[in-house]
């Protein structure tokens, strides 16, 4: 181990600076191949282990008995922080309740939302400048996501910024010199108007009769009903991070991707059915989630390295998503990659994303409506990157359609 | 032998597998529509969700309680019934010539 470290120095890849200068790749290539299961042994959270392979990730996720989400170890973020949605809890609880809202992305509900989002998607790509430049992020990604937001949560449509306001001050990098906050206390601060309209909403909604959004299926839940105040507003929290942030970026990602590879732009205008694959291969090409931490609950061999109860663990999925021996030319997109789905970008195992479909089914809709509008779009550089470790944020991606 | 799957919309189509296959994997082999099986078999997605046919449940057995096959059922968007089984977790035997899988709308 110390002859290790000699050799690499300390490869922290928790350092957001990394994302923000897009860095990271190299840094990977060598975790993944010289040091699989890598103890950092100091960062700004402290010390951790870096897992890197897609198999090890696996592993990890898929073994939650020796690696726990729960917020008693201080949950799923490398910094402890003491959110309790079933996010951050261990079966049998974290089953229990997770069933609770699985109604909200069942078939049923997705199959009631795609109408609205297409024609919703039509009227963002409707409404973009011609001929002049904008901002994909700001103009697309963001004004499409919000607007699903809204519909998701039942919210006023013409308020759906303060939907995106909240999202950021929950994602927030307190080292971030473009973030709006800077102390935690901020952020709860911050937060409390959501939670505060979020309950209103709710409890108002638990007098009319259930709808298909995510408000109104948790207000009629027995489940939500019966849970904490806190519980109920950390549970809106992670709808509201969950279907904002991840697909938002998910949309830049894939504007970039194809403008990067414009054979697969082209390859998928030829077969517009590969349009459910390249929804699946976009994600794996972002990562949205950068990646999960799990707590070891006791001494575990991986990578014949001893991981100690209590160590943080962190899941690079965005590593797994570049691993060469699961995806050939894992750097390139390829709308029809065969294993495409088997991606860690929705994790693995009991917290494997919940709305991995409903994120699919949106990006899917975006690319066929670009798709059926034939638009050429032409992106003019690379996008900025957010200062964070935990999502991977485009921040801006200048862009033009010309016609 | 022969395995027949089951789906409200595509219909009965009766596919051939060996012994000591995967369920899972003789669903993607045959193109069944209705199992993604995202994460190639792994037990980690819970995409390859399917009810097995009444009169078959006695012997392929229910998912064990407690098990990471019932919790990845539970959490998954698809409605969870006592005969669910995740397809990946199903190896075929002789005596299952002739098993009938039904497939859930969507997953
Ligand atoms: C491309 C878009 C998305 C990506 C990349 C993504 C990624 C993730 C990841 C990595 C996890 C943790 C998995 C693990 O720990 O194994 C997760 C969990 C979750 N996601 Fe997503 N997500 C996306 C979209 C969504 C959407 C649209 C929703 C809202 C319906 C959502 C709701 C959730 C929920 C509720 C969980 C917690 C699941 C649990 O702990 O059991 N996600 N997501
Ligand atoms: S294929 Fe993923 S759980 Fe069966």
């Amino acid at each position: 181990m110390e002859q290790a470290l000699e050799d690499i120095g300390v490869l922290d890849v928790s350092q957001p600076q990394i994302y923000r200068d897009d860095s990271w790749r190299p840094l990977f290539a060598r975790l993944r191949t010289e040091h699989p299961v890598y103890y950092c042994p100091e960062s700004r959270s402290g010390p951790y282990w870096s897992i890197s392979r897609y198999a090890d990730i696996v592993r990890v996720d898929t073994d939650p008995l020796s690696f726990s989400s729960s917020h008693l170890h201080g949950g799923v973020t490398i910094e402890d922080r003491v959110a309790v949605s079933f996010m951050q809890m261990d079966a049998p609880m974290h089953t229990e309740k997770r069933k609770n809202v699985t109604a909200v992305v069942a078939p049923k509900s997705l199959a009631q939302m795609e109408s609205m989002i297409r024609q919703r998607a039509g009227r963002v790509l409707d409404a973009l400048p011609r001929n002049e430049d904008f901002d994909w992020v700001q103009n697309v990604s963001i004004e499409l996501t919000s607007m699903m937001l809204a519909t998701l949560f039942a919210y006023p449509i013409e308020q759906r910024q303060k939907l995106v306001h909240w999202s950021n001050v929950l994602t927030a990098d307190l080292d971030d010199p473009e973030s709006p906050i800077r102390t935690e206390a901020e952020r709860q601060s911050g937060l409390q108007e959501f939670y505060l309209t979020m309950m209103e909403l709710w409890q108002q909604r638990q007098k009319e009769e259930q709808s298909y959004d995510i408000i109104s299926l948790l207000a009629h839940d027995e489940g939500v009903r019966s849970s904490s105040f806190d519980e109920i507003c950390a549970l809106f929290g992670l709808f509201l991070v969950g279907g904002n942030d991840t697909t938002r970026n998910s949309m830049s990602g894939g504007a970039w991707g194809f403008s990067e590879f414009p054979d697969q732009w082209r390859k998928l205008k030829a077969d517009p059915k590969l349009a459910g694959n390249a929804a699946a291969e976009i994600i794996r090409y972002q990562t949205p989630v950068i990646y999960q931490r799990r707590t070891a609950t006791r001494e575990v061999e991986l990578g014949s390295k001893t991981i100690a109860a209590g160590d943080k663990v962190v899941m690079w999925y965005i590593s797994g998503n570049r691993d060469e021996s699961v995806f050939e030319d894992a750097d390139t997109l390829r709308v029809d990659r065969p294993n495409a789905r088997q991606h860690t970008a929705f994790g693995m195992g009991p917290h494997r994303c919940l709305g991995a479909r409903l994120a699919e089914m949106q990006l899917r809709i975006l690319w066929e409506e670009v798709l059926a509008r034939n638009l050429d779009i032409e992106i003019l550089g690379p996008p900025t990157y957010a200062f964070s470790n935990l999502v991977r944020s485009p921040t801006s991606l200048r862009a033009r359609i010309r016609g | 032998m022969q395995i027949i799957f089951r789906q409200a919309k595509a219909g009965e189509c009766v596919v051939t597998a060996e012994a000591g296959d995967n369920l899972m994997h003789v669903a993607l082999a045959n193109d069944i529509a209705g199992i993604p099986g995202d994460c190639g078999g792994q037990c980690a997605c819970g995409t390859c969700h399917v009810y097995i046919n009444a009169d078959w449940v006695e012997r392929i057995g229910s998912v064990m309680p407690g098990s990471t096959e019932e919790a990845m059922i539970f959490g998954a968007p698809v409605d969870a019934r006592p005969n669910s089984r995740l397809a990946c977790q199903i190896s075929l035997t002789p005596m299952c010539d002739g098993l009938i899988v039904e497939i859930p709308e969507e997953q």
